[in-house]
């Protein structure tokens, strides 16, 4: 008797446990199939001679560490990588900074604040390789509007060599990233601040704390959640920056705004070597995933803190 | 499926959907196609360039019974498209290539040697045989081939007193006296791709510079030019980051007074009244010297394939294609030079305007004759060396040494 209801009872476990596995498996095999083969395929092809004859003949032999040898011998890499870092911060400081100070702006109601918060979005709707090649424009050492305008206001006489100079041209680039990223941090910001309760506001400034004490106080604070949303996604999509960079300087000038990204392009798609090209592309993920647990640990010391 | 008790029904619905919903993601398989259709990959995106591949094809085709299916994508992406179908056993009749491109498709052994599918050579210019061939066999033809050559503006240089510059003194003379306002003397590419690279080999070259052997410092005298215009103001600073489309917006736009360019600016040139040029060989480094710009252009290759039948079909519409008169037609259509040895002729006859292009045709080398599949690598690396030249990192010996070491010896 008793052992029959364990038996029944076990057997309505393994059950339930059955039908969660089945709930799961969609999602499962969906990060499978686009996310975990991949990138399997991607490390095993680091290790593998994987050349245009591959795609004629379909073999690729092994040919252990030569692609990452050569990478790494390359002088490109080491340059690569501290510029793509170099690019990924001071965009994210850039975007964010602004953005936040517009989104914070912004939370105050005025007359035309609706009007100027939509033409503000601009910059995000045009498409990232026209907005390159306008600023191509702007940039133009000889004839750009920029030079013009510094000449106009006397900051600069003979014109500053935005995109000619290999010591100008990552941060020209990184202009233009964060010209191109302020809208998102402002309009996920804003959403942010919209969250936050008034009666938070009311009780510091009964409590008599300045505006730049309640914003440390209380907005900083609880815009902590969508601060790290914005950070992350931001990070992603600016890590692996390559149309932009192709558009308005193509790498140059002496390579100086190669990124990780422009070199992972030219190895695989203009050398067509699809090893080499694919360890770039795992440097790549090593550095998103570090990434990633840091924003996990981050995350996890958040939860249960009552923070 | 096999049925384990305890197993509802609902669960293997649950399950069934989702094989099902996984199956459909994967699979697919490429249509048959048609017999008595010639398939093409090329990158004639521009709509009045395809329509013309369109009409020059079906002139073949048709008599033949044959219908014509162009693919065309933009021309830095023919290669990767290529290759997807290659792996999918669906590469079209026939592949035209960027030359520069052809020995990485023909190292592959996946294409089939232009002999065998009956195009012959008696008739076609040295350069552009080699432009077509890989280690000493024919895998492509070229229907017509570009170079660059020096074009200026005839008012400018009028004005000036001045004849269009034969020698690098000369070029270097006259950019500094047609420098003036907002007109600089001379404009060329020297952007971080193959532009740049298109347009650094005329130099390198005629300066005796090898592609195979960097370092060995003849080609240093070339970079040495082109850090002269900069420095002394007769170029922009910003010609690193300028592509050839670049340079002819600022010729046509009369803030260049000469350019290096090719032929397939012609079309824009000619549409435009503002300013009036007019074509010249390209200035050697010393008087009398021959100049050896690059050779460049499409070849039109035809991939190995299961069905002789469709190969033949591909051989028999480029042998069509590439009959004197087509071959003129075509040059006419698209400003290049024919490379059958007569309807170049004609066309130097028909369109004296545009002859030194001709010429030069005739001394023009290939990219990939000497070095073959590492043409990108060591494009890559002559592309690093003007770079760097130009924006003042390296003098001309270190930024050739450099390059060498960056383009590696052979693999």
């Amino acid at each position: 008797m008793s052992a029959d209801t364990s038996q029944r009872a076990r057997r309505g476990a393994g059950r339930r446990r059955l039908y969660q596995w089945l709930f799961v498996l969609p999602a499962l095999l969906y990060l499978v199939a686009f996310f975990g083969y991949p990138l399997v395929r991607n490390v095993l092809m680091s290790f593998q001679e994987f050349t245009p004859t591959t795609y004629f003949t379909g073999e690729s032999p092994f040919n252990g560490l030569e692609n990452w040898r050569a990478v790494f011998d390359n002088p490109l890499l080491g340059d690569a990588f501290w510029q793509t870092i170099l690019f990924t911060v001071g965009s994210l400081v850039g975007q964010f900074t602004i953005g936040l100070a517009l989104a914070v702006f912004f939370s105050r109601r005025f007359h035309l604040s609706g009007v100027i918060r939509a033409v503000l979005l601009l910059p995000w709707l045009v498409p990232m390789v026209v907005s390159a090649v306008v600023w191509r424009r702007i940039m133009d050492e000889d004839h750009g509007v920029l030079n013009s305008f510094l000449e106009l206001v006397g900051l600069s006489a003979d014109g500053v060599p935005w995109l000619s100079s290999p010591s100008v041209a990552l941060l020209s680039a990184i202009l233009v990233n964060i010209w191109i990223g302020i809208p998102f941090n402002m309009v996920i910001l804003y959403g942010g601040l919209q969250e936050i309760p008034k009666e938070l506001y009311e009780a510091a400034a009964l409590d008599g704390a300045g505006p730049w004490r309640t914003f440390r106080s209380v907005t900083l604070p609880m815009l902590r959640p969508v601060v790290t949303v914005v950070l992350v996604l931001g990070f992603m999509s600016t890590i692996k920056i390559l149309d932009l960079i192709l558009a308005l300087t193509g790498g140059g000038p002496a390579d100086s705004t190669q990124t990780l990204g422009t070199l992972t392009y030219q190895l695989s798609f203009m050398q067509l070597d699809f090893g080499q090209g694919a360890v770039v592309g795992n440097v790549l993920i090593l550095i998103s995933a570090v990434f990633a647990l840091l924003y996990l640990r981050v995350n996890r010391s958040d939860v249960g803190r009552g923070r | 499926m096999q049925r384990r008790t305890g197993r509802t029904p609902s669960s293997a619905a649950v399950l069934a959907v989702a094989t099902a919903t996984l199956a459909a993601g994967l699979g697919g398989c490429a249509a048959e196609p048609d017999p008595d259709t010639v398939t093409v990959l090329n990158s004639a995106t521009d709509t009045a360039e395809h329509e013309a591949n369109q009409e020059f094809f079906e002139r073949c085709a048709e008599p033949l019974g044959l219908r014509i299916e162009q693919i065309s994508v933009p021309a830095d992406q023919v290669a990767s498209k290529a290759l997807r179908m290659a792996s999918s056993d669906s590469l079209t009749d026939i592949l035209e290539l960027d030359g520069s491109e052809l020995p990485q498709f023909a190292e592959t052994g996946g294409l089939r040697p232009i002999d065998e599918v009956g195009v012959g050579d008696e008739r076609f210019s040295d350069s552009s045989i080699s432009l077509g061939s890989y280690d000493g066999v024919r895998y492509g033809v070229a229907r017509s081939v570009n170079s660059l050559a020096l074009i200026y503006n005839t008012e400018l240089l009028a004005d000036a007193g001045l004849e269009p510059p034969t020698t690098w003194d000369e070029l270097r003379e006259s950019a500094a006296e047609l420098t003036q306002g907002d007109t600089y003397g001379m404009a060329f590419s020297a952007s971080p791709n193959a532009d740049g690279v298109y347009q650094f080999l005329p130099f390198f070259w005629s300066a005796g510079g090898d592609e195979a052997r960097l370092d060995e410092g003849a080609g240093a005298s070339a970079l040495q030019l082109w850090k002269d215009l900069v420095d002394a103001g007769s170029s922009s600073r910003s010609v690193v980051n300028w592509n050839q489309q670049d340079v002819n917006d600022q010729f046509v736009s009369g803030r260049a007074a000469m350019m290096i360019n090719g032929p397939w600016q012609v079309p824009v040139l000619s549409a435009q009244d503002e300013v009036d040029w007019a074509v010249a060989s390209i200035p050697v480094p010393e008087a009398g010297q021959d100049p050896v710009p690059p050779i460049g252009g499409t070849v039109m290759t035809v991939p190995k394939n299961d069905d002789p039948e469709r190969e033949r079909n591909a051989g028999r519409v480029l042998e069509c294609l590439n009959s004197e008169e087509n071959q003129l037609a075509w040059g006419e259509r698209v400003n290049n030079v024919p490379t059958d040895r007569h309807a170049a002729a004609t066309y130097r006859e028909q369109n004296p305007e545009l002859a030194p292009f001709a010429d030069l045709v005739e001394t023009a080398r290939s990219r990939t004759e000497r070095v073959g599949t590492r043409w990108p690598v060591i494009g890559d690396a002559l592309s690093g060396a003007f770079q760097s030249v130009l924006t003042g990192r390296a003098s001309p010996e270190d930024a050739l040494r450099q390059a060498q070491r960056q383009a590696g010896d052979d693999e």
